[in-house]
């Protein structure tokens, strides 16, 4: 053997021996442990082919779980794209001036744990909160957010969009700052206005980044399991039951290690439809 | 032109100046104002952290007249947060040390060694990026379990201890460096691992600040698997401990901002110092994600 090569497996055998024991072969292991009744303790797994598949397509909780995190998903998703984009294009309005003070401020949210945010933002929803005290103040009589279950999903999606926000306003940001200034100037003397040429410039031009911000987004959104379960725990009434805490509970609170491993494949199949998704609109876009 | 004209368009421009100067005041006051509303949760936290706690019930004032350090000391001995800080910053140096040298080690070979497979198995790591931890968390405990790492540091550590995204990062960051670089030390005999060590290694301060700040707050901030791997409390890191704290002591939200304000600071702090290498590399983060 070269004695590049001796080295060259030297360096890779850990990262390879890690990733190939705790992410590629515990993907095949998810597809093995679901066809089973495992419940993760006893000495003997029964095969029961694809039972747990029929259970959980007949489950109504399961579909629950789909329908509330795909809520949260797109909620997430197109608030902080949007809010991000038009931050972002505020900041760069400004010509540059304090756009890095911006960015550290819009930014903390998103180095924050989702387990303290939650924590934070329960008591800010709470009937005694701070935001439910600022709606009273303006004559509004507050929901009670986090206990009625039309509110519990909305108020999630807002901590979930005020964590992203600053991550799509700085994508954005420098997404903006690569337009060259010649495009602006031109649309202005074609007569342009402000809102024509944010529709006929920065619109076309950030095309491939909104994209790829709202991908960002649905794909992370998706997994959302902290806030549920430090915000709500899933309540009331499953309203914010997201797909993530169905699997925890049905692994680690009932020890059905076989079904919890089918609903970890579905997750694993729907973020791959998305992932999938995101490909072909890439190559569209590059074309066209 | 005469002086009149001269003065006219001045004015005129002198004009256009301050409304330019006008409008993006009204951009920075929007922009400052939207920063305070998007901090306030922060503000909030604090300032309640630092109210008594009978003053909780009434119509709350955001800045309180008077400042009750004490909660902070009765946050802490409510719950050992000592402890939870504890097991976080082994945990967290550990995945942090791990993913820097495992990762810089990975990426090199990557980057500057011909083996065979080696495009190949690059694609595999990529494509690792994209799969959700949903279908891999099962998995993993039962592994973890089966070595008895349940409840043991490295338990929290090993799975983490590499990155798919640390190793393209340096990958990327190796495959720039002039290719004499390690031509010469090769004709003076030098190994490739010594290579590695002694030319690569000290070069990649950059790089290192990068992945650390990710690695950092990731391990920080985890959440789902350090609840799936404790279940002796002594073990828990200080998000599990503030998640079961607020669980527990639902309202008394004066110690629990308290505890939630020492669970932030570190990771806020290091934010802000390496707040460069981090937002410089978000895109990189972006495309990979």
């Amino acid at each position: 053997m070269k004695d590049e090569t001796k080295a060259a497996i030297i360096c890779i055998a850990p990262a390879i021996a890690i990733i190939g024991t705790f992410t590629l072969f515990p993907i095949f292991y998810s597809f093995g442990l679901s066809t089973t009744d495992w419940d993760g303790l006893s000495p003997t797994i029964n095969f029961v082919g694809l039972s747990n598949y029929s259970k959980l397509i007949s489950s109504g909780a399961f579909w629950n779980s789909i329908k509330v995190t795909l809520y949260y998903t797109v909620g997430v998703s197109i608030i902080s794209v949007i809010a991000g984009l038009a931050l972002a294009s505020l900041i760069n309005r400004t010509g540059g001036r304090l756009a890095s003070f911006y960015r550290v401020i819009y930014f903390i949210p998103v180095v924050t744990s989702f387990v303290a945010a939650g924590v934070v933002w329960k008591s800010l929803f709470s009937p005694a909160g701070f935001l439910s005290d600022t709606f009273r103040s303006i004559g509004l009589s507050p929901p009670n957010w986090l206990a009625d279950p039309i509110w519990a999903m909305p108020a999630l999606i807002i901590v979930g969009a005020w964590m992203r926000l600053g991550f799509n306003t700085v994508i954005s940001l420098a997404g903006l700052q690569s337009i060259p200034r010649g495009y602006y100037e031109k649309a202005k003397i074609d007569g342009a206005g402000a809102l024509n040429r944010f529709r006929f410039v920065t619109i076309p031009l950030m095309k491939p980044i909104i994209l790829l911000l709202l991908i960002m987004s649905l794909v992370d959104a998706f997994l959302i399991f902290d806030l549920a379960f430090v915000m709500t725990g899933g309540g009331p009434l499953g309203a914010t039951n997201v797909a993530g805490l169905l699997l925890y509970k049905n692994a680690f609170h009932y020890y059905k290690m076989g079904f919890a491993s089918a609903i970890g494949v579905m997750i694993f199949a729907i973020v791959l439809i998305i992932t999938l998704v995101q490909m072909r609109l890439f190559k569209f876009g590059r074309r066209a | 032109m005469n002086e009149r004209d001269i003065s006219q368009a001045t004015v005129r421009n002198l004009i256009k100046r301050i409304a330019g100067i006008v409008r993006r005041t009204w951009v920075h006051i929007f922009l400052l104002t939207l920063g305070f509303v998007v901090l306030m949760p922060f503000l909030w936290m604090i300032t309640t952290s630092l109210k008594p706690l009978e003053l909780m019930r009434v119509p709350p004032h955001l800045i309180p007249t008077h400042f009750y350090w004490q909660n902070y000391a009765i946050a802490l001995e409510s719950a050992p947060f000592g402890r939870y800080y504890l097991n976080t910053i082994i945990v967290t140096i550990g995945i942090v040390v791990g993913q820097l040298f495992l990762s810089s080690l990975a990426g090199y070979a990557f980057a500057r060694l011909r083996f065979p497979g080696r495009n190949i198995l690059f694609l595999v790591l990529l494509s690792t990026l994209m799969i959700p931890i949903y279908i891999t968390l099962i998995p993993s405990y039962l592994i973890i379990r089966g070595f008895g790492l349940v409840n043991t540091y490295l338990g929290l550590i090993l799975p983490f201890l590499v990155s798919a995204f640390g190793i393209f990062l340096f990958r990327q960051y190796y495959i720039g460096f002039p290719k004499d670089l390690e031509d010469k030390a090769l004709m003076d005999g030098c190994s490739r691992l010594q290579i590695w060590r002694h030319i690569f290694l000290p070069l990649s301060k950059p790089a290192f600040a990068t992945l650390g700040i990710f690695a950092f707050l990731f391990a920080w901030n985890s959440f789902l698997w350090p609840l799936i791997v404790t279940t002796d409390p002594d073990m828990w890191t200080i998000q599990i401990g503030l998640a079961m704290f607020s669980g527990r002591y639902g309202t008394q939200w004066t110690y629990l901002m308290a505890g939630t304000t020492i669970s932030i600071i570190p990771a806020i702090a290091i934010f802000i110092i390496l707040q460069k290498y981090y937002i410089k590399h978000l895109a990189l983060s972006a495309r990979l994600g």
